[in-house]
């Protein structure tokens, strides 16, 4: 597995993927500090954080786009499935290494709230109950965009799935919310990634919404090594 | 050592390797031969655990590639087709990942150097790989199958795109690996499994068809009495004078390669030496022989003897005569003076055309 983390990391920053994911999540955050917080002379970083976090799920697919995408159509993953290694560890590897990438992104908004700490009292309870949200919607997207990637050899098929599963799951709520059947609602919410996020966002840890999106992350790593392994049977 | 038994590998319905088994014992250097689609690949495949059978089974020193993977793969080194590189890495970086990747206990820094060395890459080591010509990209993709120093190597057409200089010395390498490791590598080159193996195991249509070591293998194709000669005659009376020799099994007409001659394969009894008898029955018809040499071995040939329906030669040939000589009649010359005649025809017009360039 550490090889392969080693390896991704690597990958990331010695081509342009990984300087871009970051420097765009760094502008967009820069423009919703500046505009929920500056502007609006508030050390409630409440408003900031929602939107912030629906800007940057749809930028993961940057992440994972060519995660296998890539190495199958470079034939490379033919050194990644003959090594004497499990392909668990392989695909942890990747997903643990765009989890780095993307958290060294998130991070930022550590320092925004610092900043903002030198002139006014901020929840520190918002700010840590935010990252780790952010952590958490970060690790399931991570992982749908990694399965996405490995059904495709085409880095922009990978990216636009992805995409689009983004925002589906950012459209879900909205969707929830006008269909008149309860039980159908509940159901479309409950494929809604960011209802679950709103309790992080008020600084509220729930154990549920925790578990929520862990299971997403293992549930699509699991099914991206089972259709590795597929692949071989096929 | 790797024993494989009753492997099959179906897509869909199609039965890529169908009920192959083989062994290869430690030390061995296994050539294996056969056309493009032929199933080699995917016997490679899955020999290295990329790929899994659709049934039949296959243990690498001792440990079964599908029960015990891992332990299987660690005894393998594979050069796939493609060599499996990351273009964006330099080769120490690449090198480094699939050290750590097969987890290797090996002292790194002189594990590393060695095999460079072995593969002649020590000059190229700091380069991006995307950069290497394709000759080094192979030899890195060999590097990399080195890693760990596994027992069995596996490599997948290694020459394959490379320049006869390179070929030569990549036949070289193998040989040499050859001494410390039991290699099973995969041409459809001929000359290639002669140049190198000790063992030859051809297959075609995912079936073996052969397995033998080259020179046997070539004995009993051809018995090794398989001559082309080449006489300046007409063809069906050059034809029938050779077929008309004792000890002569089989003739076939190869069409006219130098002008006023003919070409024809004449194929006898193994242990008869037939080039007396040719020469003088040349000799009594008054047409000079302007050649005799020993036909070489090719794929294509193999092929036909393994896996073609048996053919019959003489009436091909045949065919082949009345075809040679309707096409002259019609224009109503012989033979020799038609071909010959447009043949230095066309000659003479592209040596006047080299001249106007001039």
């Amino acid at each position: 597995m550490g090889a392969v983390y080693k390896k991704e990391l690597r990958g990331y920053f010695s081509s342009p993927i990984g300087f871009v994911f970051i420097a765009v999540v760094f502008f967009l955050s820069g423009v919703f500090f500046l505009s929920s917080n500056i502007l609006a002379g508030t050390a409630d970083m409440r408003g900031f954080f929602s939107q912030y976090q629906e800007i940057v799920i749809f930028v993961i697919p940057m992440l994972t786009m060519r995660t296998w995408s890539d190495e199958k159509r470079n034939k490379t993953d033919q050194a990644l499935l003959t090594a004497p290694v499990g392909l668990t560890r392989i695909t942890l590897g990747k997903f643990f290494a765009a989890l780095t990438v993307y958290g060294i992104a998130a991070s930022v908004t550590v320092v925004y709230a610092l900043t903002l700490a030198t002139a006014a009292d901020v929840d520190g309870l918002v700010v840590a109950s935010n990252v780790f949200g952010m952590m958490l919607v970060g690790a399931a997207m991570v992982a749908v965009g990694m399965f996405i990637s490995n059904l495709t050899e085409s880095q922009v098929v990978a990216a636009v799935l992805t995409f689009a599963v983004a925002l589906v799951t950012v459209l879900m709520e909205s969707v929830a919310l006008v269909i008149p059947v309860e039980w159908i609602a509940n159901a479309v919410l409950a494929l809604s990634v960011f209802s679950r996020y709103n309790d992080f966002s008020v600084g509220m840890f729930n154990f549920s919404d925790v578990l929520y999106y862990i299971s997403i992350a293992v549930i699509f790593t699991f099914l991206t090594v089972r259709s590795l392994e597929k692949r071989r049977w096929k | 050592m790797i024993e494989v038994k009753n492997l099959v590998k179906r897509f869909g319905g199609k039965a890529a390797v169908n009920d192959i088994s083989f062994t290869v014992h430690d030390g061995e250097v296994l050539g294996f031969l056969g056309p493009n689609g032929a199933g080699k690949t995917t016997t490679m495949n899955m020999l290295t655990g990329y790929l899994s059978s659709t049934s039949g089974s296959i243990t690498i020193s001792g440990y079964d590639i599908l029960a015990q993977p891992e332990l299987a793969k660690s005894k393998i080194g594979y050069l796939p087709e493609k060599p499996p590189l990351y273009p964006d890495m330099t080769v120490e970086e690449y090198l480094d990942f699939i050290y750590e990747l097969k987890g290797c206990t090996l002292k790194r820094y002189d594990h590393i150097k060695e095999i460079c060395e072995l593969v002649g890459i020590e000059h190229v080591y700091g380069r991006v790989i995307k950069h290497l010509s394709k000759g080094y990209q192979q030899r890195v993709g060999l590097a990399q199958a080195l890693v760990g120093n596994p027992e069995v190597l596996i490599l997948d057409e290694p020459t394959v795109g490379l320049d006869p200089r390179q070929i030569i010395e990549i036949r070289n390498l193998i040989r040499r690996l050859g001494e410390k490791h039991t290699v099973i590598f995969s041409t459809h080159i001929l000359s290639e499994v002669q140049a190198v193996c000790e063992r030859i195991l051809v297959i075609n249509d995912g079936k073996i068809v052969a397995d033998d070591t080259p020179d046997s293998l070539s004995v009993k194709l051809y018995g090794d009495n398989r001559l082309t000669v080449r006489v300046a005659g007409p063809a069906d009376g050059v034809y029938r004078a050779m077929r008309a020799l004792d000890g002569v099994k089989k003739c076939e007409l190869l069409g006219i390669k130098e002008k006023g001659s003919v070409d024809i394969n004449v194929e006898s009894a193994a242990g008869a030496d037939m080039r007396i008898p040719i020469f003088r029955v040349c000799a009594e018809n008054g047409w000079p022989l302007l050649g005799i040499k020993n036909t070489e071995l090719d794929l294509e040939d193999i092929f036909m003897k393994l896996t073609g329906p048996e053919e019959d030669i003489p009436a091909q040939a045949q065919k082949k005569v009345r075809r040679l000589k309707s096409r002259g009649s019609a224009s109503g010359g012989t033979l020799d003076d038609v071909s010959e005649g447009t043949k230095a025809a066309k000659r003479a017009a592209k040596a006047e055309r080299a001249k106007k360039k001039k």
